[in-house]
């Protein structure tokens, strides 16, 4: 599965027309503790860039924006009770939610890991 | 033990193997109290009422089944819980009080003095008109400061607070949209350092907000907006800008900024939370404004901090000013009147924001203040809070990092690279602020600024204030570059208490207290 990264700090994991989203491991660590999550609703159409959650901290609350054009088919309800999973593992179980992609050609545009990660670097 | 886990009893306080220093708890003058639930009980009263005379009760089903639990207290207990709980306060009558938000300067006790005259503080709104055109008189007289100090035609007064004068805003920048038939402008612009709630208020008034980046000097990328509104302008609502901005910089293009917006077709709403800094010196209606809310309990002086009550009228431009909510107060040959209804002058007014006429305590302490200052004190007052900020900064720019270079405004911006490697984040430092005696200043705010400290020592510090502040900050920024960062990790110390589980705190708040079972079974 490939993954791809915004310089918003997201990123997006691509399984066949599946989209998984949540946001980097820099992200997660400059926010701080995670406190609590809001997620989209279940069917929300989404235009690339959109506002898809919120992720609060005890520094900040801030967006977390689709990478790509999608209708949101599933969220990680466990997030509402568990918002410390975002810290303990960002890009894994601490996922926020999933798409189906609407044009895989939006993907191209994105950062990948090594990419991401020199983005990161010179921030 | 109560339900937080914490021992209240002397033996269960030993028993925890964490016996404090004296058996009481307390230290001195630093008392300890407990909540007052747990201070008084249903048993006791302090009040002695006679029974209720009448008749039977006509609750039916809906009479009270048993004991409401309320703690009982006599009179010396309540105001020893009270006066002990102040006391493990701090306030601005205590110390410097950098965190800026709202009114953390001076409240001058004349404000509070003719607040308190009974013609102010004993009337009600619902009285005959001719029973209180002092009050009118007021309002009215506040409302041509108010017009006069921002060089515009109009002011709402009835706003609650600053994001309710916010609303009063965008709501007028929508109806004159409506009006016009432009309900196809629904984008607002919003810079990614704005305050929270202005793109919460856009919003809520029904618009799209599009963030604008900031440039690398801490103020609106010109590029960015001008290519924003190249790109697509006839969806363009307005703009929410605030000045000086959340960094404690002036916005310089802010005249530009202006004439984009109204060739684009939309209107200029800023936000004056931080209009202490411009006072006397600039008039918003000079730089384009159409819309702009002042909060009375910041700019000028309404005490306002721990959330008491708030007014954020807000002044109008020509293009704006037939869309103000009602009530307002006008003046004819028989005194002062009210416009109170969406209809005759006021027919195109969006309506009524508030059941009555505003914070009218707000509004004499305001006028009073301005009255006292006169315009060369409100101007002085102005200067002398950009002037202690950036005495601030240039007294700690050498041990501090600022977040970007030249003067500020009302504020000074500091970010974390001078504890960079130390072990030491910003909340350490704010938490040891606390030990040295002093309110930390605001942390992680603006976002734009990574591990933000952002000082607004305002203008009511003198200069033997501000230099022992800044002793104590250099102080703490050489002990952390000493790497002393232990001592940060546990600070504070001397505070009532130690350094709180904020991260828990926020996950699984607990937001009601529950008596312990022995209190239940006594109350039945």
């Amino acid at each position: 599965m490939t993954v791809k990264y915004t310089e918003e700090h997201e990123w997006v994991k691509v399984d066949g027309d599946t989209g998984i989203i949540g946001i980097s491991v820099y992200a997660a660590k400059a926010l701080g503790d995670v406190v609590y999550v809001e997620l989209p609703e279940i069917g929300r159409d989404m235009a690339k860039g959109d506002e898809a959650a919120v992720v609060e901290s005890v520094k900040a609350a801030s967006d977390v924006y689709t990478p790509v054009a999608g209708e949101v088919i599933a969220v990680n309800e466990a997030l509402e009770d568990a918002p410390e999973t975002v810290n303990a593992s960002p890009e894994g179980e601490g996922w926020f939610l999933k798409i189906k992609i609407k044009d895989a050609g939006e993907l191209d545009a994105l950062m990948d890991a090594a990419a991401y990660k020199s983005f990161c670097d010179g921030l | 033990m109560n339900n937080q886990g914490r021992p209240t009893t002397p033996a269960a306080i030993a028993a925890n193997g964490n016996a404090p220093e004296t058996m009481s708890g307390s230290k001195a003058l630093n008392q300890v109290e407990k909540l007052i639930f747990e201070v008084g009980t249903p048993q006791n009263t302090g009040v002695d009422l006679p029974a209720p005379k009448g008749g039977a009760s006509r609750l039916g089903a809906h009479a009270r089944q048993g004991e409401i639990g309320l703690p009982g207290l006599s009179e010396p207990e309540t105001m020893r819980h009270y006066v002990r709980l102040s006391q493990q306060n701090y306030a601005i009558d205590l110390g410097v009080y950098p965190l800026g938000s709202c009114t953390m300067k001076h409240n001058p006790r004349l404000n509070e003095k003719i607040a308190r005259m009974p013609g102010f503080a004993d009337v009600h709104p619902l009285q005959p008109v001719q029973t209180k055109q002092g009050a009118l008189e007021v309002m009215y007289d506040l409302s041509h400061w108010l017009m006069t100090l921002c060089n515009m035609p109009a002011v709402a007064l009835t706003p609650k607070a600053g994001a309710h004068g916010e609303l009063c805003g965008m709501m007028a920048i929508r109806a004159r949209l409506d009006a016009d038939g432009e309900t196809h402008r629904r984008r607002v612009l919003v810079p990614e350092s704005a305050h929270g709630t202005n793109p919460a208020t856009a919003v809520q008034c029904g618009f799209n907000v599009d963030e604008i980046p900031a440039n690398d000097k801490g103020r609106v990328d010109m590029t960015a907006l001008r290519a924003k509104l190249a790109e697509k302008s006839d969806d363009i609502a307005g703009i929410m800008l605030t000045n000086p901005n959340t960094c404690g910089l002036f916005e310089n293009d802010i005249i530009e900024i202006a004439d984009l917006i109204h060739q684009a077709g939309g209107y200029f709403y800023c936000d004056g939370a931080n209009f202490n800094a411009l006072v006397g010196r600039v008039r918003p209606g000079d730089l384009g404004v159409d819309a702009m809310h002042i909060n009375l309990h910041k700019t000028f002086s309404t005490p306002h901090g721990g959330g008491g009550p708030g007014s954020g009228p807000t002044v109008l431009s020509d293009a704006l000013k037939d869309y103000a909510p009602v009530p307002y107060v006008v003046k004819s040959d028989n005194g002062f009147d009210l416009v109170e209804h969406v209809e005759g002058e006021a027919a195109a007014s969006f309506g009524r924001m508030c059941a009555f006429h505003g914070n009218m305590g707000m509004y004499t302490r305001a006028l009073s203040y301005m009255m006292s200052h006169g315009s060369d004190g409100l101007k002085q007052a102005t200067e002398d809070a950009v002037l202690n900020a950036n005495y601030v900064q240039a007294s700690l720019s050498d041990v501090m990092t600022t977040a970007f270079d030249g003067t500020c405004m009302h504020e000074a911006l500091f970010d974390d690279r001078f504890l960079k490697d130390t072990g030491v984040e910003t909340l350490d430092f704010a938490k040891a602020m606390i030990d040295e005696g002093y309110h930390p200043m605001t942390m992680y705010f603006p976002l734009v600024v990574h591990g933000a400290m952002l000082i607004e020592p305002t203008e009511s510090e003198s200069k033997q204030e501000l230099d022992r502040f800044i002793r104590s900050m250099r102080h703490l920024a050489a002990k952390a570059k000493a790497g002393e960062s232990e001592m940060f990790k546990a600070a504070p110390i001397h505070a009532p208490l130690r350094r709180l589980d904020e991260t828990r705190a926020a996950r699984k708040p607990v937001l009601r207290w529950t008596p312990p079972e022995d209190l239940l079974d006594a109350a039945e």
